[in-house]
This record gives C-alpha cells, sequence and structure tokens, in this order.
C-alpha cells in the first residue's frame, strides 16, 4: 500500500507539473500565485479605499445624509403649516372648530372672516391653505343636515395640497370626537374623511430608511466601483497592471472584494443609525439581512465593473451610472413610487432594476420579519442578474486595450 | 547576441476609418542592445510597443516577442516582460514601498529573494530614502525610476520603456539611461521610444517611425552616414543671422538649416558645391559633425524654403531699442511650494528669449505670471511698457499666446477658430475679414476650412494655432512648448515664421525643453526647481562649461554642469 500511495503522489505532482507555466514551479504552484496576486490586489485596493477622501465620501458620508434626509427632511411632516381660517359666521361652533385648528401642532393659524382675506395670500405662497367655516355651518350642524367645511389648497404643490387636506381633516375628526364626548351624543357626521390615523410622519419613515439604504448600496456598489475601475483606465495603471502575469479574472476579482466589504461595512452603519437613531423597527434576522444585502451587491458589482469597463472614463462612467442604476434605484423599484400604479410597460422595464427586489426585502426585514418565501425568491432573481452582469463584466474586461 | 527577440512581421493597425497607425511594419530587435523606436508625436510607436505588449492585437501581420505569438501567448508574453508606459502607470496614492510590493507579487517575485531584489532596485535607482513617500509626491524623474524598478522586479528579458525620457529633467534622464545601459549588459534587450533625436543618437540601433510607416531600420550612424560631408557650420556671421539662414535656405542645392547658437547649421544637397554658401569676407564654412536629425529631414526630403509669407505680411515694428517684456524678481508660491523665485530678466524688442528647463521647474508658472494668467506673489512683469498688474489688458492686447498642446477649440472648423481669435483679440469689420483672409491665403486654409480643427494633422493644427496667435500683430509673442512632439519639418517650417517675424521687430518668449531648440535663440534664462541658475546666449552658457575633456559641449551638458554647479553653490 505504501508504494501505490507514494505513486499517487508522484503521478500528482507531475500533473500539476504538466498544467502549468514552467516558471511559476518555484513559486509553489499556480493556485498560490494566483492567490497572492488577488491579495495583493486586494490590498493596494484597500489602502486606496483608506488614503482616498472621495471613496469615504461616498461609502460613509454621502450614505449619512441620504440617511438623514429620507429619516428627517422628507418625512412627510406638515408641522407649523400655515393656514388661513375663514368664520363667515360667529357662533360658540365655529369658533370653537376655529380654536382647535389653533390649537393643532400641524397649523400657524391666521383667523379672517372671508376667504377673500386669504386668496391673495394663497398665490403668493404665505398660507398653504383655506379652510372655509361657512355661515350654514352652525345650522347644518344643529340640524344633523351634512354640515360642511371648504378646504382650498394650493394644486400646484400637490404635496402639500395633500398634507393640508389630511390633516384638516385630522383636526376635524378630533374636534368632532371631542365634541361627541362632552355632549355624550352620536356626532353628526361632517362630510370629511376619517383619516385621523393616518400618521405620515412616522409611517413614511420607516418604509423611507430601509429604502434608502437600497440606494445606498447602488452608490457604492455601482457608482463608486465604476468610478474606481474608470479611474485606473484614466491614470493608466490600468495599462501597467495588464502587462504583467495578473489575469482577468483577478482584476475583477481584486475590485469585486474591497468594494463588497465595504458596502456591507456602509449597510451596517445604516442599519445601526436606522436602528438606533431613527427607532425604525427591526423585526428581522441578520442573517436576512445580510443574504439580501449580498445578493444585490452581485449585480450591482457587476454593473459597476460592466459600465466601467465599457467606458473606461470616470465623467461618461459616472453619467452612466447614474442614469442606469441610481436613477432606477429610485424611481423604478417602488422605493418613493408605487410599481403598481405604473404603466405596464415601466413596470416590466423595473423588473430588470435589481434594487427592484431589495427594497421589498429590506422592508419586510426590517418591518415585518424574516418571510422567506418572499425574500428567497428575491435573492434568486437578484443572484441570477449578478450572474448576468458579472459575466458580462468578465466579457468585457479582457486583457486588450482597444 | 544575434537572437531576434521581437520580430514584426507586415503589421499594420488602424484605429477607426482614419490613416492606419502603423502600416506594413517589419523590423527585428535584438537582446543585449538598446534599441530606439524614434519619431514624432503621432508616428506609431507607443501603439507598436502596446503591440509587442499583447494589449493590442495587430489588424494584418505578426509580432513574435521572446519566441511567443502576440495573438495566442500573450499571457506568457507578460510574464516575461517588463513595460513602463508612456503616463506614469504606477499608484500616486500608494507609497513607493507599497507599489514595490505590489508589483512584486504581481509578477510573482518569490518572498525569499524580496529584501535583496528590492534593495539592489532602491540602490540602483536611488530611491532608498524615499521608500515611505507616497508615489505621487515624487519628482518627475524619480517617478520613472520607480516604474522602472517595478519593471525589473523580476529580472524581465525583454524591457519596453515608452518614452522614459519626457517630463525629466536631464540629469535624471542620464542617470536613467545609464541605468538601462548597464542591464543590456545583462543580455535584456531594451526598446526605448522617444522623440529626441539626440537620444536616438545613442541607441544601437533604431526603428525609425513617421506617420505610421516605418522611414529606417538600422543602427544611427548609418543613417547619419548618408548626410556625411554634406554638413557645414557657418560661422563668423556679419549682421544678423536669421536673414542669412533665410537666404541660405532659398539657395539651390541647399536641403536644410538650422540656427545654433551664433552659428548656422547647413545641410546640402548630394552633389551641390559648398561655394553656394560662401557668404561675405569674415563669414567661414567649416564641415561638421552629422547628427540624427539632419539625417531624418534629409529623409523626408528636406525642410522647407527661408521665405516666411506671414512674416513678410506683417508690418515692421518701430525699431525703437526698447524692452519689450520685463520680469523683476517674478516669484509665485502655492501654498507652501515656491514655483517661481526671484525670476529677473529683460528681453529687447525683436530677441528670442529662451526659457529652457525641464517639465515642472517652474517654465510655464513664469511664462504665465508674464501674460498675465498667474498673479505673482511678489516681483513685477511689464510688457510693451504695461504693468500687468494695473493694466492687464493694454498688455494683453500687446501680446500674443500660443499654448502648449494648442489651445484651439476642436469641435469649431479651421474658419470659426480663426473667427473666434479674431474677435477675441479685438478686430473688427473689414480689417477682421481682411486679417482673415490673410492668414487663410498664407496657410493654404482653403482646403480645410470646415475641417473640425481637432482632426487636423499635427503640423496644421500648429499652423493653426500660430496664425490665432498672430492675426492681431503682437508686440511679443508667447510661445509654450510650442514644437514639442512635432516632426522636424514641421518644426523648421515654424521657426522659419518665428525667424521672419523676429526681423520685423516681433519679441519671442518662449519655453522649451528641446536642448536643441534653445539654440534658436538669441538668450536663454536656464530654470531647475523655480530658480534661473543662469542667462546668457547658448553659446556664453556652452562656453562657461567647456573643459579640456569637452571643448565642445552640447546645450545639455551645459545645462547639467550649469545645474550641478548652482547645487554644490547652494551646499
Amino acid at each position: 500500500m505504501k508504494s501505490d500511495g507514494s505513486h499517487r503522489v508522484f503521478s500528482f505532482s507531475r500533473l500539476r507539473e504538466k498544467g502549468k507555466c514552467r516558471k511559476k514551479i518555484t513559486d509553489g504552484g499556480r493556485m498560490s500565485a494566483s492567490l497572492r496576486r488577488l491579495s495583493a490586489l486586494v490590498r493596494k485596493e484597500t489602502y486606496q479605499i483608506l488614503r482616498d477622501p472621495s471613496s469615504i465620501l461616498i461609502a460613509f458620508v454621502l450614505p449619512l445624509i441620504l440617511l438623514f434626509l429620507f429619516g428627517y427632511g422628507v418625512s412627510l411632516d406638515a408641522t407649523r403649516t400655515r393656514l388661513g381660517v375663514a368664520v363667515e359666521e360667529m357662533t360658540p361652533l365655529t369658533q370653537d372648530l376655529a380654536a382647535s385648528f389653533q390649537a393643532s401642532r400641524y397649523f400657524e393659524v391666521k383667523m379672517g372672516r372671508d376667504r377673500r382675506d386669504f386668496e391673495e395670500a394663497l398665490v403668493v405662497g404665505e398660507v398653504r391653505g383655506i379652510v372655509v367655516i361657512p355661515q350654514t355651518f352652525t345650522s347644518d350642524f344643529t340640524t344633523h343636515s351634512h354640515p360642511q367645511i371648504q378646504v382650498i389648497v394650493d394644486g400646484t404643490d400637490p404635496n402639500t395640497a395633500s398634507f393640508v387636506q389630511n390633516y384638516v381633516q385630522g383636526v376635524v375628526a378630533t374636534w368632532m370626537r371631542q365634541r361627541a364626548s362632552e355632549t355624550q351624543a352620536e356626532p353628526p357626521g361632517i362630510n370629511v374623511e376619517q383619516r385621523f390615523w393616518f400618521n405620515p410622519e412616522l409611517t413614511s419613515r420607516n418604509f423611507l430608511v430601509p429604502g434608502s439604504i437600497a440606494i445606498v448600496m447602488t452608490l457604492i456598489g455601482t457608482l463608486l466601483t465604476a468610478l474606481v475601475v474608470a479611474r485606473e483606465w484614466e491614470r493608466g495603471t490600468m495599462e501597467a497592471m495588464m502587462a504583467t502575469p495578473v489575469t482577468a479574472a483577478e482584476l475583477l476579482a481584486g475590485k469585486i472584494l474591497p468594494y463588497f466589504i465595504l458596502a456591507i461595512t456602509s449597510m451596517t452603519l445604516c442599519v445601526l443609525v436606522a436602528v438606533f437613531l431613527f427607532g425604525v423597527p427591526f423585526r428581522g434576522s441578520l442573517l436576512a439581512l445580510y443574504a439580501i444585502s449580498a445578493a444585490f451587491l452581485l449585480p450591482a458589482l457587476g454593473q459597476g465593473l460592466l459600465i466601467s469597463a465599457a467606458t473606461r472614463n470616470q465623467f461618461l462612467a459616472s453619467q452612466l451610472a447614474l442614469l442606469s442604476a441610481f436613477l432606477p434605484a429610485f424611481l423604478l423599484s417602488g422605493f418613493l413610487f408605487e410599481i403598481g400604479s405604473m404603466p405596464t410597460i415601466i413596470q416590466w422595464i423595473s423588473a430588470i432594476v435589481p434594487a427592484r427586489y431589495l427594497i421589498p426585502s429590506l422592508q419586510t426585514v426590517f418591518l415585518a420579519g424574516d418571510i422567506w418565501p418572499l425574500l428567497l425568491r428575491n435573492i434568486a432573481i437578484m443572484l441570477l442578474a449578478g450572474v448576468v452582469f458579472l459575466g458580462l463584466a468578465a466579457r468585457s474586461t479582457r486583457k486588450r486595450l482597444a | 547576441m544575434s537572437e531576434d527577440f521581437v520580430r514584426i512581421e507586415g503589421v499594420s493597425k488602424a484605429f477607426g476609418s482614419g490613416a492606419p497607425a502603423l502600416d506594413q511594419i517589419s523590423a527585428a530587435i535584438k537582446g543585449g542592445e538598446i534599441t530606439g523606436l524614434v519619431g514624432p508625436d503621432g508616428a506609431g510607436k507607443t501603439t507598436l510597443i502596446r503591440l509587442m505588449t499583447g494589449l493590442l492585437l495587430p489588424d494584418a501581420g505578426t509580432l513574435t516577442v521572446l519566441g511567443f505569438d502576440t495573438r495566442r501567448e500573450a499571457a506568457r508574453i507578460q510574464a516575461a516582460i517588463g513595460y513602463m508606459p508612456q503616463r506614469f502607470g504606477l499608484y500616486e496614492d500608494l507609497s513607493v514601498q507599497e507599489n514595490l510590493d505590489l508589483y512584486a507579487d504581481l509578477r510573482g517575485l518569490p518572498q525569499v529573494e524580496r529584501a535583496q531584489v528590492f534593495d539592489e532596485l532602491l540602490s540602483f535607482t536611488d530611491l532608498k530614502r524615499f521608500t515611505q513617500r507616497l508615489a505621487g509626491k515624487l519628482s518627475g524623474g524619480m517617478k520613472q525610476k520607480l516604474g522602472l524598478a517595478c519593471a525589473l522586479l523580476k529580472k524581465p528579458r525583454l524591457l519596453l520603456l515608452d518614452e522614459p525620457g519626457v517630463g525629466v529633467d536631464p540629469i535624471s534622464r542620464r542617470e536613467l539611461w545609464k541605468m538601462v545601459k548597464d542591464l543590456t549588459s545583462e543580455g535584456i534587450g531594451v526598446v526605448w521610444s522617444t522623440a529626441y533625436l539626440d537620444e536616438a543618437e545613442a541607441c544601437t540601433s533604431v526603428l525609425l517611425l513617421n506617420q505610421g510607416k516605418l522611414l529606417f531600420t538600422g543602427p544611427p550612424a548609418e543613417l547619419t552616414r548618408r548626410v556625411d560631408g554634406r554638413v557645414f557650420k557657418v560661422t563668423g556671421i556679419e549682421g544678423r543671422r536669421r536673414p542669412l539662414l533665410a537666404s541660405l535656405l532659398d539657395r539651390p542645392g541647399v536641403l536644410d538649416g538650422v540656427i545654433q547658437g551664433e552659428a548656422i547649421r547647413i545641410v546640402t544637397e548630394p552633389g551641390a558645391r559648398q561655394d553656394v554658401l560662401r557668404e561675405g569676407e569674415g563669414t567661414k564654412v567649416n564641415p561638421a559633425p552629422p547628427r540624427f536629425e539632419d539625417a531624418f529631414v534629409d529623409l523626408l526630403g528636406g525642410g522647407p524654403g527661408g521665405r516666411s509669407k506671414l512674416a513678410e505680411a506683417t508690418q515692421t515694428q518701430a525699431d525703437a531699442d526698447t524692452h519689450v517684456i520685463e520680469a523683476r524678481g517674478l516669484t509665485k508660491r502655492f501654498g507652501d511650494f515656491t514655483a517661481a523665485q526671484d525670476i529677473t530678466f529683460d528681453i529687447k524688442r525683436g530677441e528670442i528669449f529662451g526659457l529652457l528647463g525641464p517639465n515642472g521647474a517652474g517654465k510655464s508658472t513664469t511664462f504665465k505670471m508674464l501674460c498675465g494668467l498667474l498673479k505673482p506673489t511678489a516681483g513685477e512683469g511689464r510688457v510693451a511698457g504695461f504693468d500687468l498688474r494695473r493694466d492687464t489688458a493694454e498688455a494683453r492686447n500687446r501680446l500674443g499666446y500660443m499654448a502648449q498642446k494648442f489651445s484651439l477649440y476642436g469641435d469649431l472648423s479651421v474658419a470659426q477658430n480663426l473667427d473666434f481669435f479674431a474677435g477675441v483679440y479685438g478686430l473688427k469689420g473689414q480689417h477682421r475679414r481682411d486679417k482673415i483672409k490673410l492668414v487663410t491665403d498664407i496657410f493654404d486654409f482653403a482646403r480645410y476650412a470646415n475641417q473640425s480643427a481637432k482632426d487636423l494633422p499635427l503640423g496644421h493644427k500648429q499652423r493653426l494655432a500660430l496664425a490665432c496667435a498672430v492675426m492681431h500683430e503682437p508686440e511679443a509673442l508667447f510661445l509654450d512648448e510650442p514644437t514639442s512632439g512635432v516632426d522636424p519639418i514641421t518644426r523648421r517650417e515654424f521657426w522659419t515664421h518665428i525667424n521672419g517675424l523676429v526681423e520685423k521687430g516681433v519679441t519671442i518668449l518662449v519655453t522649451t525643453h528641446f536642448m536643441d531648440e534653445a539654440e534658436y535663440c538669441d538668450r536663454i534664462s536656464l530654470i531647475f526647481r523655480g530658480k534661473s541658475i543662469a542667462l546668457g546666449s547658448p553659446d556664453e552658457l556652452k562656453a562657461r562649461v567647456a573643459s579640456a575633456d569637452n571643448p565642445d559641449p552640447t546645450m545639455e551638458d551645459a545645462f547639467i554642469a550649469l545645474v550641478e554647479g548652482s547645487e554644490k553653490e547652494a551646499a
């Protein structure tokens, strides 16, 4: 048996020797030479990331800005919106209703007797809306014959308009309930929709923050990667590198690994900020979070590498990355706009946007928990897209200059 | 040592639809010697080197490098060569040591050999003191040495250097050359591409390229032999030497001529009699050793004539013996870096004054201060009597500016560029139309009028840039590296115009890092590390460093000796 074993070892080493370049024997085999080149590339990239303020900016500062923007700035928050309240008939009832507008923390109220007092102010934007409590209000209220109030909003700013409308409805509903509890009577049905439960501030943040984490990963995975590879072409470092024994696969892996780790680090930071600063609930598991993030990064990085290989120019690469990755992640992913309400053809297009599968997955992991059937399906689609993009990137990153 | 390291057979390569970058090239490159790949910009040097690395593939023909075909065995070639691209290909945000480590890993240098190899290379390149410095903070010369060190980590059999001499001061350039020369004694083959014809002369063998065609291959001496006995130096000239050059160039039998300090260098046609050069009593005509450039011009069919229609159409400026350009203690600091320190000189009307120095020495900074593009930190500059700080607009109206790499609008047509620059310089109405018509006729732009400037051949771009700079008949003309990278014929045509304009009283300030071009000037200032280390006529400066060992130094010898002298003084 002993001789058999040594014979095997012998033929194995002969095989190895046949399969590789002669000069690499001294280096201990092809695999380790390749690994050493790869680790050298990763180390180089790491130094560059750490020393380049712009990669730190894109990987950490920009994500935090985005997160704060969606955490605070873009929360659908209508605190202290200026509102004109026109009370056409002074009765205790109308004054009480007007007072409840004044008491609302969402409005800064100007009082008046006529809607015309505020028309000019609405046009120039001094007030964002006018509430008219008509002459007939008190009589209609007491006779239970559908009392009405009118809300006039500036339709050129639809967001603010709808906030004003919703909050007015909220205020009226609160007032109604209060009156009901005071008088111990069933309130008459005022013609407003019951939307008191609607709390845009909280819901929007819980949806927007996980979504913006997807935007952050798109930024790092696609934009930053496209930029750094294009920069190597512009500076001529790629040319020098290509004239060494390094292979195209090693070059690609040497970019993918560091930026994968960078994006995961940045994502972790964002999740920490989301959970501990914004108090976004996190109901799923870390395993699920990292699994979907990793699955998303493959197509994102592949797209970045493909763009840079095709353009070899930082300016073009950044434009293409913004158009083909960043904007679709914003607009076609369900982040800001509901995909279900888009035209069918746009829905089809959105099907090839990898962020479209990440955002619902993230929102699920944050707000609902590990719903594996949904997550696994999305992971599978993202992995498939990753294989396609990385394959295309590998094809276009041959060791050729033209 | 007669084995061919590179065999190039019928190689052609084209990019896009234009003229091919390389057209039917066949040549061989041997080991153990330096082969010069020589030619002006756009000749196809870089393309040929990239073809040798296997990073580009030929459209037709084959290249065999170290016995491997570049199409099928590029990986094997890349494992055995060292390549230094034209642009600094190393990572500026990595330190010298980190760059070396990276390339040692990429080239598979065994761990056990590293300490010794690094030590050798760092001493060889004199970079030991700088291992922790970021590569981006090295001087041009040190960068090239680091690039060389990285290319030599795993001793290559063939070393490909794409214009290693560009952007490097003459001292570093000589050191670099010596290093590479040492390598050839170990049997390494070296390809050194260059646009400098003096570098070509020092190569064992050259491939001379022009517009994608191989004009000559063989030892440079073999090429210069074709002009043996046809090169003369005319000395002892009475009166102005530029009109004499113009008249000599138009005589039958004269092929080429340039100003060389106080003398004129002439190449005659084969069979021409020497007495065609005879001039007044004191003027002497002596045979001179031929140069590579003489032979190159001969190969291209000779230089242009001596007439400048541009100068003939220019009005003579009042011949008052005034200083048109004055620099007084010009100093420019960027942060704690002094780009130019206490630069002082005067330029008389009708004089050509050169700022000579390597890239980054402070020439362009000085230059930009004198045309009002940069505000000096201290000192003052005047053009035609106007202070550049107070009367910037008046001063600028009296100067014409032709920038390095031609500041034309590439997307505008030739006619649009002319019209634009005429407008910028304040030409109006009929006068403007006349001027544009005039330069269009002189330079024969009509054929190209509607072509985009960026698509013009280099020589035509240069004509257009010159036309744009002189339409308003400036008193002073500022030329920033006007002929770097152009072929010698284009360079001569350009200087014919400049020489003619000078005779009309135009004052010229020119920056150059071409040592030969410096000899076309009346006086030069040597700029090194922000300071003017010497000022005088080319002949004076050369005489200053002449010694028993080197009785007839070149401009480059003078430069190096003066730099070393000033460093000793400073120490």
